[in-house]
This record gives structure tokens, sequence and C-alpha cells, in this order.
């Protein structure tokens, strides 16, 4: 049965050098809503206390931003600690068992986001909003709505296809399309291979990989998640690529598990490994090849929002940063705390819209400080999130994810050259 | 959830309250008074002496009222709740040129009220003293659940004043829900540099001899080779592996004197037998190294699953003696044990490590403790620099304290709360016996020189 492991639990000395770091604490103030809250729940829950519903709840209010896993001076694993937690609960009661059913494949998401693509091309939304029903709507439904991807395309080869290198070929490589991401963000999937390709990046896309199985194994579906993963480990290493490139931070910080995910299963666990090493973000990439591309002038004011799954779980801060300031006249303005969670977290902005929203409300404080003409981030749930939050306080300048930036300059370059 | 603070004891309460306004906590505080239900203040809940714990009492957490009300940049001070984080005030203060003198090592988390509550110091404590010397004036709800003001903006004041007496009160007299905290400039230059040592005691007469000298840097502290492990596991901090001990000065002031100081600390280093001498380069170097610094106590747990850290104080002259002693009974109680403390006060944090999985360790963790504090305070020091007294120490006071003095102690806080029912337990020994230690028995073990 899976359970949150004593050693990791015993690494906490509940010095509470993480509560400040953790969006939900800052905005509850309540140690129940902390790391060091959950943590002692864990051990309670392991100890044999009743899973009861007025528990639990606290652990479901996680955001698994991870953010305390970089403020713990004394190593707690706590993504690993509140993902093993929640299989354990899962066991005893499936959470939403409909959005991991509607994540799991790629045909059930397309007909949820063509319903969705409906409701958006119908002007329903526009109606709403205009009519001021909107405002009017339960939370949680508001939120969902507010949240519907303003749709954008489909990714051009969402069967599967290969994009050949523009300049002289240093590398060959794959690249995970998702499931949110192919379905509504195929433009940052073409960008990030437009750009890949500038470099001299032959792309590779398998036709038959999956969802990476991440919002199953934070839901706690650990069976779902490890038939996922062995589906990708298996696409991928048939295309012969030298590395995976991700450009959703959720899907790459969980790839790059892999190999801890499927470490119980001997016919896979090596490949697992392999495959996890050889996962990377597209700024990881991009940004040693970066002499390769010519950026042209992209005159705006961006601050740049970390994803957790980026700055948290893979510890990449510095790269989408130096690419960033390669591009000429764009100025990266810092925002406080630019690694802080928006509340996207996954599925968490549909699950806990309470909580969801009083984090957003904070973090768009500190974006709208900066006076932005755009932000930029890296992760399809954050675009979605932040794009809520720029909505809620009324300020109207766009979401960009770090591919569409950086290809844009480039574009722009090559184009001044030729 | 409220069971622990950063200490050892461990209670659960009755009850957590956590109010959104000043008004409402009088609101508690006076249904706890109608209840007749003892109440037990919370900030972060870093303490280490278990202050914020409340066996079968109610939680008041004060964690909420995190506004920042007022920086007076004119007459320097600042209006705060007691919720607000000290690194958020150093943060909102930086700006405006200014800062607030006390810097606990755990300032990106502890709160202003809990700051007040211990009394707190921090590795600045050198230059700056420790929060009493910062508080300008107070609102507290007293234990009946009416508010009560003292002190204020302007320095001056007439009649008793009992806003220090509050500060280190540890929330047995009120719960604090505003204070006016004096402001100081930014220090035009800082300069901050580190020694290594052979050994720790080579590191601690070196110390000693800077402040012989004369010269108060803004802080100096001490960490030993456990510790330089620990933090550059924790950290990056690329610490020479091999120093037996360091020590981390900061010179605050005109750019000139901090020069001629520096000069004159590293000649005084250099004659102590440092082995090599580094200056931060640059912000982003300092900034690491006081990370270390101030994390360091959490990246200890690196080391070992459970440790006890204390917080003695001994007369700067006894600081080589007493490390030697600390290393004694740490080595015959079988225990590891780490040093990094405010060496430039002579507060003493030696931390034991150990496993508390192993039966029987925990017992001896806190038997070495006891017998370390003890020996500080017979060498003429403290139970306490800066932690508070909490559950953890109450029992120890006897040893400093007569009942006369504990009694004079009982009548002012009974002055303020007749009912004893402000976190109970804390800081006052309870009529338990205290725990006999095996003075005999250790001495018995111990070389004779070695027992002071
Ligand atoms: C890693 C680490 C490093 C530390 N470094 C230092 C250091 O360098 N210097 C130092 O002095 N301490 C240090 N500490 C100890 C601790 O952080 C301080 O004592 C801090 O001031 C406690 O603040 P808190 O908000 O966590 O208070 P809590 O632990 O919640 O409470 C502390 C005490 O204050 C009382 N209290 C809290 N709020 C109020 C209020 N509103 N009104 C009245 N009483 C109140 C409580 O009842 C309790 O007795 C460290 C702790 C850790 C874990
Ligand atoms: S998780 Fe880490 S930082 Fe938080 S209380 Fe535990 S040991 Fe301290
Ligand atoms: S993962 Fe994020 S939300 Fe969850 S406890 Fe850690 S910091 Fe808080």
């Amino acid at each position: 049965m899976p359970q949150p492991a004593t050693e990791d639990l015993r690494k906490c000395i509940h010095c509470g050098m993480c509560l400040e770091a953790c969006p939900t604490y800052r905005v509850s103030g309540l140690e129940t809503e902390s790391p060091r809250g959950r943590i002692h729940l864990m051990q309670a829950l392991l100890d044999g206390r009743p899973a009861t519903p007025d528990l639990t709840i606290h652990l479901d209010r996680c955001l698994a931003c991870r953010a305390c896993e970089t403020a713990c001076p004394s190593a707690v694993p706590y993504g690993r600690l509140i993902e093993s937690t929640r299989a354990m609960l899962q066991e005893r009661k499936p959470a939403n068992p409909w959005l991991l059913w509607l994540f799991g494949h790629p045909s059930r998401l397309r007909r949820a986001f063509g319903l969705l693509s409906l409701y958006e091309r119908s002007g329903l939304r526009r109606l709403l909003h205009r009519t001021g029903v909107a405002s009017r709507l339960p939370q949680r439904l508001r939120m969902a709505e507010g949240l519907v991807p303003q749709m954008r395309p489909r990714f051009s080869r969402d069967s599967g296809g290969v994009v050949m290198p523009r300049a002289p070929m240093r590398a060959r490589v794959g690249l995970l399309t998702g499931c949110v991401m192919r379905e509504s963000f195929g433009d940052v999937h073409d960008a990030a291979a437009a750009l890949l390709s500038r470099a001299g990046v032959e792309v590779v896309i398998p036709p038959r990989q999956v969802c990476c199985g991440a919002l199953h194994a934070h839901g706690g579906d650990l069976q779902g998640a490890r038939e996922l993963a062995r589906t990708n480990v298996m696409a991928f290493s048939e295309a012969a690529v030298s590395a995976i490139v991700v450009d959703s931070a959720g899907c790459g910080a969980h790839m790059k598990h892999y190999g801890e995910l499927l470490a119980d299963d001997p016919e896979w666990a090596d490949r697992a490994n392999l495959l996890a090493d050889k996962t990377k973000d597209l700024s990881e990439i991009l940004l040693p090849l970066a002499g390769q591309l010519r950026f042209g002038p992209l005159p705006l004011r961006v601050t740049y929002q970390d994803p957790c799954h980026l700055a948290h779980a893979q510890g990449i801060r510095a790269e989408p940063r130096a690419l960033l300031r390669l591009i000429p006249g764009l100025e990266l303005v810092e925002m406080r705390e630019a690694d802080r969670c928006c509340g996207s977290a996954g599925i968490y902005n549909l699950t806990q819209p309470e909580f969801s929203e009083r984090v957003l409300d904070l973090k768009m404080a500190d974006v709208v400080a900066t006076r932005p003409q755009a932000v930029v981030t890296a992760n399809p749930g954050c675009m979605l999130q932040l794009r809520y939050g720029l909505e809620r306080v009324g300020l109207d300048v766009p979401v960009y994810h770090l591919a569409e930036v950086l290809e844009s300059s480039a574009l722009a370059g090559d184009e001044l050259r030729r | 959830m409220y069971e622990y603070d950063a200490g050892f004891d461990r209670a659960t309460p009755a009850l957590v309250a956590a109010p959104g306004t000043a008004a409402e906590t009088a609101a508690v505080v006076a249904a706890c008074a109608r209840a007749e239900v003892p109440l037990v203040a919370r900030g972060a809940g870093t303490g280490l002496a278990g202050g914020a714990i409340a066996p079968g009492g109610v939680v008041v957490s004060t964690a909420r009222l995190r506004r920042i009300l007022e920086i007076d940049t004119e007459s320097r001070a600042a209006l705060v709740e007691p919720g607000v984080v000290n690194l958020a005030l150093a943060d909102a203060l930086a700006p405006h040129g200014l800062l607030f003198g006390p810097d606990p090592a755990s300032q990106r988390c502890s709160t202003i009220g809990g700051n007040i509550g211990n009394n707190a110091g921090g590795p600045h404590a050198l230059r700056y003293g420790s929060v009493v010397q910062h508080v300008l004036g107070l609102e507290l709800i007293l234990a009946d659940g009416t508010p009560c003001a003292m002190g204020g903006r302007a320095p001056d004041r007439a009649g008793y004043d009992p806003t220090p007496f509050v500060v280190g009160a540890e929330g047995t007299v009120g719960i604090v829900t505003k204070a006016w905290l004096r402001l100081l400039p930014r220090p035009e230059a800082v300069r901050t540099f580190l020694a290594f040592f052979a050994d720790v005691e080579s590191g601690a007469e070196a110390a000693t001899a800077i402040i012989a000298e004369g010269i108060i840097p803004a802080a100096l502290e001490m960490m030993d080779a456990p510790t330089i492990r620990a933090v550059n596991a924790a950290f990056e901090a690329h610490l020479p592996a091999d120093a037996g001990s360091l020590l981390l000065v900061e010179l605050e002031g005109p750019a000139e004197e901090c020069e001629a100081r520096h000069e004159r600390i590293v000649a005084i280093c250099r004659r102590g037998g440092a082995t090599d001498i580094k200056a931060a380069a640059n912000e982003e170097e300092r900034a690491l190294l006081w990370k270390a610094r101030k994390l360091g106590y959490p990246a200890l747990a690196r080391l070992a699953p459970n440790n006890y850290l204390m917080d003695g104080v001994v007369p700067r002259t006894k600081l080589p003696e007493t490390l030697r002693q600390v290393a004694v009974i740490a080595e015959r109680y079988g225990l590891l044990v780490a040093n990094m403390f405010h060496i430039g006060d002579g507060n003493l944090h030696p931390t034991l490590l150990f496993d508390a999985a192993v039966p029987g360790t925990t017992e001896k963790a806190i038997e070495a403790s006891a017998l370390i504090l003890k020996h500080c305070v017979e060498v003429g020091g403290a139970l306490s620099g800066e932690h508070g007294i909490g559950v953890e120490k109450n029992q120890f006071m006897r040893w400093v304290f007569s009942d006369a003095d504990l009694d004079t102690m009982h009548r002012v806080r009974d002055a303020f709360d007749p009912s004893g029912r402000m976190n109970p337990g804390k800081i006052f020994p309870t009529d338990e016996p205290p725990r006999e230690l095996p003075l005999e028995r250790l001495k018995f073990r111990f070389a004779e020189d070695m027992w002071v």
C-alpha cells in the first residue's frame, strides 16, 4: 500500500522556516494550512488517526507547489510526501475521478474541449460576461468559466511527425505534446518546435505518446500514472532521440520522476530512468543553443512568473530569464516573490476554488505592481490562471508562454536578416 | 496541529482561535476569561522553548494580524500588528533606508509578536541588542479582555513604563495587538568576511581577542565543523570542508571606519592562527553566507534526524572553556554536538544531534543539555540568551533565582493577570521537584580538571 515514508517524515524538525514560503499559509495565517502542519498531519494519519474529511481537507488544500521544499533547510522531500499521502488516502476514497478520467485520454479531452470551444465560439461566454451573469455564477463554476482557455489552435502536428532543422543539424529531440497543451496550446508547441528547428534541432513528435500522468500522480492515482508513464517510455524509446523536450513545466517535472514512479517495476525501471534523465525543459535545451538564434527586437515590458514545477520541482529559474534577456528591447521587471504559486496547481483551481482565488489575488497584487505589458510564464495551467487573474483585476495585458515570446523575436530576427 | 513549536515539547490545545483584528482578539480573550480557561498567545510557532504550546488551553494565534500600519520616517518609528513577519518588516523598511535592529535567525518566518514575547536577539544583537531596546510602545489585551496601551511613538514617557517588562514576558501578561517599534538608519557600509580556524578553540580565542581589543563588530558568529558540513550540503555554501571552525564577522558603519576595523580584525585572526580569511565579494555572496548562518540550525537536521538546541549564555572569557566542557559532556553521552552561535555576546547554541528512534537517546540528550546549561549558570552565565524559558527550562529557574526572586516576579505578573491564565506553566517553575541531575555520577566519570 502506498504511504508516506517514515524517514521522510522524520526529517521535519518543525522549525517553521517553510511557513512564509507556503502560499496557503500566507493567505490563511493558519498552521493547519502550512507545510509543517500538513507534515504533522501525515504523521498522525500514518499513526492511525482516522482520515476524516475535516482533517484531509488540509491536505486537499495543498497546492503541491513544493515551495516549502525549496525553503526547507533540512531537506524534507515534501513533494514525495504529499504524493504518497494522497495515494494512501486515494486507496480509501478516490478523489475527483471524473477529472482524472477526462485528462487520461486524448479523445475524451478533445470532446470536452470541443464543448468548451462551442461555448466560446457561440458567443455564450461573451454574453454571460456582458450581462453580468458570469459574476453571479457560483464560485466553482465561475472559476472554471474564467479558466476556459480562450480557444487557441490545436498543435499542427497533432498526429505525430517530424520538424526538420532549419540550420545545420545539432541534435534530434522528441517533443512531448501532452494533454491540455496539445488541445489548447498548440501554438506554443508550434513555437517551441520552430525555435528548436531554427537552432538546428530536429524535432520528432512520436504519435503514440499520451498525457504524462502528472495530474493522476498528484491526485493520488498512482496506478493510472504508471500506465501512462509506460506508454510514454515506449513511445519515446522508439523515437531514438537524445532528449525529450517539454514545454509544460508540470509535465517536465513529473517525467523527470518516471524512474521513481516505476522503480518497483523491474521490466520498466531502467528504461524509465533513462527517459527521466533525457527529459529537459525547453529553456534548458535552448539556452546553450541560443547562440544559433538571431533575436529581433521586441519592445515589451514583461514580468516573469516562475511555474512552481519549473522553479521548485526542477530548480530552473535562471534559464528562462537568461533567454528573455537575450531579446533586444525587452525589459524584464521582476515581481516580488516571482516563484510563489499563482494558485493554478494542476486542477487545484477547480477542486479548491476559494483558496485558489485567494492565492491568485495575492499573486496579482505583485504582478500589477510591475506595470507589465505582458506576463510571461512557461506552463499552461499558469497561463490560464494568470489570464483569469488579470481579468479579475481588470488589467488588460496578454499572458505569453516563454516559447511564444522567444519565437516572435527569433522570427523577427530571421526576417530582418532576410 | 498547534501541538508544537520549533522546540522539543508537545501539548494538544483544547481550541485554537485565529482572530483577524485586535477587536476580535480582545473578544476571544474576554470569552476565555468568562469561561475561566487558560490561553496562550502564539505567533509563528518558531520558538524553541515550547512557549507557544498550550496543554489543554486555548491557543490565540496572532499570525493573521499581519498589517504594517504606519512607517513614520520622520520620528523613525513603525506601528505594526504582532503577526507581521520580521523579514517582511525589514523588506518594507529597506526602501526608506531604515531597519529594525533585531534580526533573529528565524526572521523569515517568526513574527514581531513572538519576537517581543521572547525578547529575541539575533546575529546583530551584538550591535543592536535585543528586542527590548527597540520597542517604544505596545497595545496589549489583558487577561480579562480589556485593551491597555503603554508607551508610544515618542521616546519620552512619564510615569511607570511597563513596556520593557512586557517584552520577554512570553505572553504571560497579555496579548500584544500592536507595537510601536524603533527604527534605525541603515549603515553606510557593510563588510562581511569569514575567518577559518583549525579548531573551535582557536576560533573562540580569536573572537575573545577581537572584543578584548575594544572592537565591537555588528555581528560575530561561530560555526564548527559539523555545522559547516551541514550548511555546505544544504545551501551549496562552498565553505572549506576541512575547517575546524569559522568566524563570520560583519562590520557596519562609515566606509573608512569599516575598512580600518576590518584590517585590525584580520590581523587579530591571523595572529590567532586563522588558516584563511575570505571576504564576501558582493551582496549575493553576503546573502548566501547569512542564509547559511541563519538557516544553519535546521540544516543540521541533515546530519541526524533529531536534535536538541540550547541557548545558554556565558561570560565571553569563559567561552573556550565552556566549549570544551560541552564537547566533553556530549562525548560522555555518546552524542554528536554542533556549535553555531552568537559568539560575540557569549550566547551559545550547542545542538545535540541524535536519533530518537534509538531507545533512551532522547533522555540522554535532555540530561546532557541540562548539564550543559547548569555549567553555563555555574560559570556566571544565564539559562537563556534569547529563546526564552517556556516549558523547557522553567524548572531550571531555581538554579538562578531564589524563592524571593521568583516571588517578586510572580507578584508583578499577578498585577497584570491575577487569574494566572495567561500562558500558565511557562517561565515559572511548577511545584513538582526539580529533576535530579546525576551530577555526582558525572563528576565521578569526568577527569577531575574537567569539572568546574
Ligand atoms: C531556525 C531558527 C532560528 C532561530 N534563531 C533565533 C535567533 O537568532 N534569535 C532568537 O532570539 N530566537 C531565534 N529563534 C527562536 C524563535 O524564532 C524566536 O524566539 C521568535 O521570536 C519566535 O517568534 P514566533 O513568532 O515564532 O513566536 P512563537 O514561537 O509563536 O511564540 C513565542 C513566545 O511569544 C509569545 N507570543 C507570541 N505572540 C505573542 C503576542 N502577540 N503577544 C504576546 N506574546 C506573544 C508566545 O506565547 C510564546 O511564549 C530561532 C528559531 C528557529 C527555528
Ligand atoms: S518542512 Fe522543513 S522547514 Fe518546514 S518545519 Fe519541517 S524541517 Fe522546518
Ligand atoms: S506544496 Fe505548496 S501549498 Fe503545499 S504545503 Fe508546500 S508550500 Fe504549501
